[in-house]
């Protein structure tokens, strides 16, 4: 068990963003955590991953309560990539990735790895790049590079996608595969109706007002999804994946 | 058909990037990072040349003045057989350059850190407040009419309580998101606060006492005797600093999110304030609240040097002394025998460095 969570209630002010949520990801699993703005997304992954307090309720990391690890055993097991990222300093690419080897202290500087990285989201061009100099889809696959590099089992994304162009997309999405293949679990927040499905193996539904419903992919239809999402939607099948699209079939 | 052409269906042309089974190319990453692309130096190189150059302000130092040694009278002063007047002469302009090497050292250190800390390049040490704490002290025990290690020891005082009470507004802001806001906010409400209170003091001052306070608020080291604590003080920090720059990168490239790395963040944040903290205490109380050095010096070796922490530390500490060290002998010798207080040098010497690479920089950007 990679992830769970009993009973975990999050609150916003006096508003709860979600109620009573029983969850368990395990490894080779791929979540799809949807749901409209302000719904709770990315406030539920930074519980996940520590940087909050839940109102209520507890969340075992790899069978261990969360707040007991020791902060570079916690970053061992679990890697956050957050929504935006400001760059107050001109570090190079290279170093940024780099900097991600920290939870490894005998492993830190793993040029392999670091490499490997660097070649999934098609950096090594830019590797001596400062940050600054990057365009926003450039700086996302840095992000999403540092994040890989970390090298945890268990992955939260939030919105992986964002300013990534198609050809880069693909390559996510096929990377994403290649984690879950080594046993790894994502979870990935996205507004994407086409990238999400065609990677997820379970989706995690959001309403905003506390409710939350579990679905496997396979059994996800459009009206569950329509519902929370609040824009009436239909679902194909596109390229051998799920794929939802909006609007009524005619 | 892009959409196929990535699940490895056969498409005309697959596009370079489709290459989900074949291994690409690893890109060559050298052990040996080098320096900013503009120098491309190897990073021993760097602190070396930095370490000639502070070798050579402070040989600069105990040459100039008013009667000049010559690098053979110096060596043999400093042999201890050269004639009493040279011997004299170098041991007075050596102490005094080694106060405005370790001032000079603390402070661009302790502006280093504030600016991780704040992931802001255009913190200093003085942001937080601490040195108005020293300065509130400091003039105190002017207007008080007490001796000069007295005006020493309540600028300590004044930092040290500054420091204190910040600590204590701010205890519950060092593991909170985002609590580097607030963080900055609360000390800048204490630095109005000391702002308002050294206007105080200078106003109710006699007319007498108000040169020494001027000095004093500019910064000045020529009435300050060569100390050990100092040395005592920046040694431990930089070692500290420098053991853990690899967290202090991740704090600075992540802000909160380096919690995820590993990074303990609000133990690592103490730590940050606390050093600088008391680094700009020792300065001030060394030379006053001398400006520039703690804001600039940090920036400009990361112009040079690049972000990352390790060779910035080292590199920051010694520009910084002498960028001092340089200034102070400048203070004594330019309008000699009057002597000027070394924070207008600072100031003076170090802006056209800072516009020379400005437009560097610009040239590079363009």
């Amino acid at each position: 068990m990679m992830l769970q969570a009993d009973k975990l209630s999050i609150l916003q002010g006096q508003r709860h963003l979600l109620h009573q949520l029983g969850w368990q990801v395990r490894a080779g699993e791929v979540w799809w955590l949807a749901g409209r703005n302000g719904c709770g997304k990315s406030t539920l992954l930074a519980t996940l991953a520590g940087l909050r307090a839940p109102a209520q309720g507890s969340i075992s990391l790899c069978g261990q309560p969360l707040g007991s690890a020791a902060p570079r055993l916690r970053a061992q097991r679990l890697a956050l990539l957050p929504q935006a990222s400001h760059d107050a300093f001109d570090y190079a690419v290279i170093d940024a990735v780099a900097a991600a080897r920290y939870p490894w202290p005998d492993d830190g500087h793993n040029p392999g790895r670091i490499a490997a990285a660097l070649n999934a989201f098609d950096l090594a061009r830019l590797a001596e790049r400062p940050l600054q100099a990057l365009s926003g889809g450039e700086r996302q696959r840095v992000a999403l590079a540092s994040v890989m590099a970390q090298d945890a089992p268990l992955l939260l994304l939030d919105e992986p996608t964002n300013s990534l162009d198609l050809a880069h997309q693909a390559a996510l999405q096929v990377q994403i595969r290649r984690w879950q293949a080594d046993g790894k679990a994502v979870v990935v927040v996205s507004h994407d109706l086409q990238f999400a499905p065609a990677i997820a193996s379970h989706a995690l539904l959001l309403d905003g007002a506390g409710g939350h419903s579990q679905h496997t992919l396979a059994q996800l239809d459009a009206t569950h999804l329509a519902q929370v999402l609040g824009y009436p939607l239909t679902r194909i099948t596109h390229a051998g994946h799920p794929c939802f699209l909006p609007g009524h079939t005619t | 058909m892009l959409r196929r052409a990535a699940y490895g269906q056969p498409s005309a042309r697959p596009p370079p990037l489709y290459t989900g089974n074949t291994v690409q190319p690893m890109p060559s990453i050298s052990p040996q990072r080098t320096t900013h692309p503009a120098l491309r130096l190897p990073p021993a190189t760097m602190l070396a040349l930095l370490l000639g150059i502070s070798l050579a302000t402070l040989l600069l130092a105990c040459a100039s003045g008013s009667v000049a040694l010559g690098p053979g009278q110096i060596w043999q002063a400093l042999q201890g057989q050269g004639d009493a007047l040279a011997t004299t002469l170098l041991q007075l302009r050596l102490e005094r350059a080694l106060t405005a090497w370790i001032t000079g050292a603390a402070l661009a250190l302790a502006g280093l850190l504030m600016q991780s800390l704040l992931r802001n390049p255009l913190a200093d040490p003085y942001v937080m407040g601490v040195s108005g704490g020293a300065s509130v002290g400091a003039l105190l025990a002017l207007w008080l009419g007490l001796a000069v290690w007295q005006v020493d020891l309540a600028a300590v005082a004044g930092a040290l309580a500054l420091s204190g009470v910040l600590f204590w507004l701010a205890r519950r802001d060092f593991g909170r998101s985002s609590g580097t806001v607030l963080l900055l906010l609360t000390g800048a409400l204490l630095s109005t606060a000391c702002g308002a209170v050294i206007s105080l003091l200078l106003t109710i001052a006699q007319d007498n006492q108000l040169r020494g306070m001027v000095f004093w608020l500019v910064g000045d080291i020529s009435g300050t005797p060569l100390r050990p604590w100092p040395w005592l003080v920046l040694l431990p920090a930089m070692l500290l600093a420098w053991w853990q720059a690899p967290a202090i990168n991740l704090l600075a490239l992540h802000g909160d999110h380096a919690a995820t790395l590993g990074v303990p963040l609000a133990g690592l944040r103490r730590l940050l304030l606390l050093l600088s903290a008391s680094l700009t205490a020792t300065a001030v109380s060394q030379g006053g609240s001398i400006g520039f050095v703690g804001l600039m010096v940090p920036h400009a070796c990361r112009l040079v040097c690049g972000p990352s922490l390790r060779l910035l530390i080292p590199a920051s500490i010694l520009s910084g002394a002498s960028l001092l060290v340089l200034a102070d002998t400048l203070a004594r010798t330019v309008v000699a025998p009057m002597q000027l207080p070394v924070g207008i040098l600072t100031a003076l010497l170090g802006v056209p460095v800072l516009f020379w690479q400005l437009s560097r920089t610009r040239r590079r950007l363009a």
